[in-house]
């Protein structure tokens, strides 16, 4: 009798249970389903519904004269970004985890604090005086230049970078290095040959993390570019909307799943590669 | 080939730790040199001073002809073998042998056929594409030096490369280490904690104490003759035995018995001077009838040390070793006499040096 009834409440949360997940999963799940179905509807709505096909609306895009040029500006400044904060991160933060200055640690956390400041929202104003002022210098600096925004994005996401890298550094034994110094090796060449392939999960994380910080940042490209043809994808959806200022679902979506989809390979792509690990830790 | 010369050497690190305290050395070319001593005595600090991973307060380091104290490591020409072997994880057997001829810039047929003649010399055929993961604690052992024979160097340094193998295989490589250093003839210094490795590899031995040398010699002069009680205290698998003592009349005096002591020994000391009285268990003799000028006690205890016994045994108030072959170990509680070898007691003063 008893056992019955402790089997049926086992039951029953189990039902319970399920239940739960299954509205919490339609929650994430129906924005999800929209992005893939609006866009090969003639005329989308907000709901979610089986659509009536149709390749019109990426013909459409197509016709924009901004949204291939979008694209490319993305990737140009995500690549840009990408290179210069794995590069200087695995450059600073091998010199961190192993040279003793006083107060490095203190110095990280400020830098790791200050820099949310940077691509924030507060730092707009001066950034952009700043760069305008940069851009009389020398205008490849300068507003509507792309090396600004890279500029100012790798400022922005290089301590960060730097604080993440930098325990994977501080797992490689100093053992390694030592005996490659013995046999003759210069800091450089210990960071390319030994220390770069061991922290390379690490290295990975943070070429991903970059590329998608830089992707989706809207404040920054927006405020330092005006040209259309220079603006990247996030900006460029802006404008995606009707003549009667209601924003056009049927581009919108098409131009988000555009613009979704390197994102989401370059993750496969990756996690295939290397394997996601926050953790560093090498087993010698 | 090189022989190697410290003169004064001294390394404090901040903080005012000092590893190495004002320390002259000589090595020989192509001797097999162990640094012997307690953890924290320094010896890895002088390793990688010689090494050039630690620069030096003061004093100076010479290799060969060659005054190396400001150089770095790459440029001394010494190949070191670190405990942890430092082999690199992702790069395979002949990789890892490779990459110091890489550094050198030597092309890559011709450091794999460097590797791969160094790796069959030292038993890794059929091992070479794997990854040290994937290798036993021997052979990467083998492997870290493969790595070090394979740039040629001047120098080795060996910094405890024993310690991280089983007792068993320790004992193999112990033979295969000196056997490959007595076949490249290469000047060698490698540190250990471990007596019996140093007893048993080196040509000399250096035993050191809080950044100095308290003895240097052959494994038969610091084994039979050591300097100081400390060095008396830290050679031998069994411990020697250390007792207080008084010189009387040509003898002394030890746990109420007078016995034998070497005369030249005595003749550099006073009657009535406190010594202390020391001699190895294993050159103790036991005995179950009185004899005469021997310790007389009670047997404590028996420790088992396979072809042989320790015994303890309690000499008035005081616990003396002596060892037994196998088979003639006297029961707990027995009285035996204890009778030292002649020629085998050293004297001490009470500073701990030899009298």
């Amino acid at each position: 009798m008893n056992e019955s009834r402790l089997l049926a409440r086992k039951v029953a949360a189990r039902i319970v249970f399920y239940a739960l997940v299954s509205v919490l999963s339609m929650f994430f799940a129906l924005p999800m389903l929209w992005l893939l179905t609006a866009p090969f509807d003639s005329s989308p709505t907000y709901a979610v519904s089986v659509p009536s096909w149709t390749l019109d609306n990426f013909a459409e895009i197509g016709r924009n004269p901004y949204a291939v040029s979008s694209l490319v500006a993305s990737v140009v400044l995500a690549v840009a970004t990408m290179l210069i904060v794995v590069a200087g991160a695995a450059l600073s933060s091998y010199a961190l985890s192993r040279v003793r200055i006083p107060g490095r640690d203190a110095l990280l956390y400020v830098l790791l604090l200050l820099s949310s400041v940077v691509t924030g929202t507060a730092a707009m104003v001066p950034i952009f005086l700043l760069v305008t002022q940069l851009g009389q210098v020398d205008e490849r600096v300068g507003i509507d230049s792309w090396a600004a925004v890279v500029l100012v994005m790798s400022g922005g996401l290089l301590p960060a970078a730097i604080f993440m890298l930098k325990d994977f550094v501080d797992s490689i034994p100093r053992s390694y290095e030592e005996s490659a110094r013995v046999f003759g090796a210069s800091p450089l060449r210990t960071l390319k040959d030994i220390v770069a392939p061991l922290i390379s999960p690490g290295l990975a994380t943070i070429a991903v993390w970059t590329i998608v910080n830089v992707w989706g940042n809207f404040l920054v490209p927006f405020i330092l570019l005006r040209d259309p043809e220079k603006q990247p994808a996030a900006v460029l959806v802006r404008t995606l909307y009707t003549e009667g200022g209601q924003p056009n679902l049927a581009l919108l979506s098409t131009f988000s799943l555009l613009y979704s989809v390197p994102v989401v390979l370059m993750y496969l792509y990756v996690s295939r590669r290397y394997g996601f690990r926050f953790h560093g830790g090498i087993k010698s | 080939m090189a022989g190697i010369a410290l003169q004064a050497l001294t390394k404090v690190f901040p903080g005012g730790v000092r590893a190495v305290d004002r320390l002259d050395l000589e090595i020989a070319d192509g001797e097999f040199f162990a640094l012997l001593g307690p953890s924290g005595c320094g010896k890895t600090t002088l390793l990688r001073t010689i090494a050039g991973l630690e620069e030096p307060t003061s004093g100076e380091v010479t290799i060969g002809e060659r005054r190396v104290t400001r150089m770095p490591p790459g440029k001394r020409d010494v190949a070191m073998v670190f405990q942890d072997y430092a082999l690199f994880p992702h790069m395979n057997v002949v990789d890892n042998i490779a990459y110091p001829l890489r550094i050198k810039g030597m092309s890559r047929s011709d450091r794999e056929r460097r590797a791969d003649d160094v790796g069959d010399h030292l038993g890794l055929e059929g091992l070479m594409e794997r990854r040290p993961a994937a290798l036993s604690g021997g052979q990467q052992q083998r492997v870290a030096l493969a790595r070090a024979v394979a740039c040629r160097p001047q120098v080795f340094l060996f910094d405890e490369p024993l310690s991280n193998l089983d007792a068993r295989l320790r004992l193999e490589a112990r033979t295969f280490l000196k056997r490959l250093q007595r076949e490249l003839g290469v000047t060698t210094v490698f540190v250990t904690h471990d007596q019996s490795e140093a007893l048993a590899l080196a040509d000399r031995i250096a035993v050191m104490e809080a950044g100095r040398i308290r003895q240097l010699g052959t494994p038969r002069e610091v084994f039979g003759r050591p300097a100081n009680t400390f060095v008396a205290n830290f050679i031998g698998s069994t411990p020697m035995n250390l007792l207080p003592a008084t010189v009387r009349d040509g003898r002394v005096e030890v746990a109420g018995q007078r016995v034998a002591a070497p005369a030249d020994a005595l003749a550099r000391l006073a009657d009535g001077d406190e010594v202390v009285y020391g001699v190895r268990p294993e050159y103790m003799s036991l005995t179950r009838s009185a004899v005469d000028g021997a310790l007389s006690g009670t047997v404590s205890i028996v420790e088992n040390l396979g072809s042989s016994a320790l015994v303890s045994v309690e000499c008035n108030g005081h616990i003396v070793g002596a060892t037994v072959p196998e088979g003639s170990e006297p029961d707990p509680g027995t009285t035996v006499w204890l009778a030292a070898t002649d020629g085998r007691v050293l004297l001490y003063h009470a500073n701990g040096e030899l009298a």
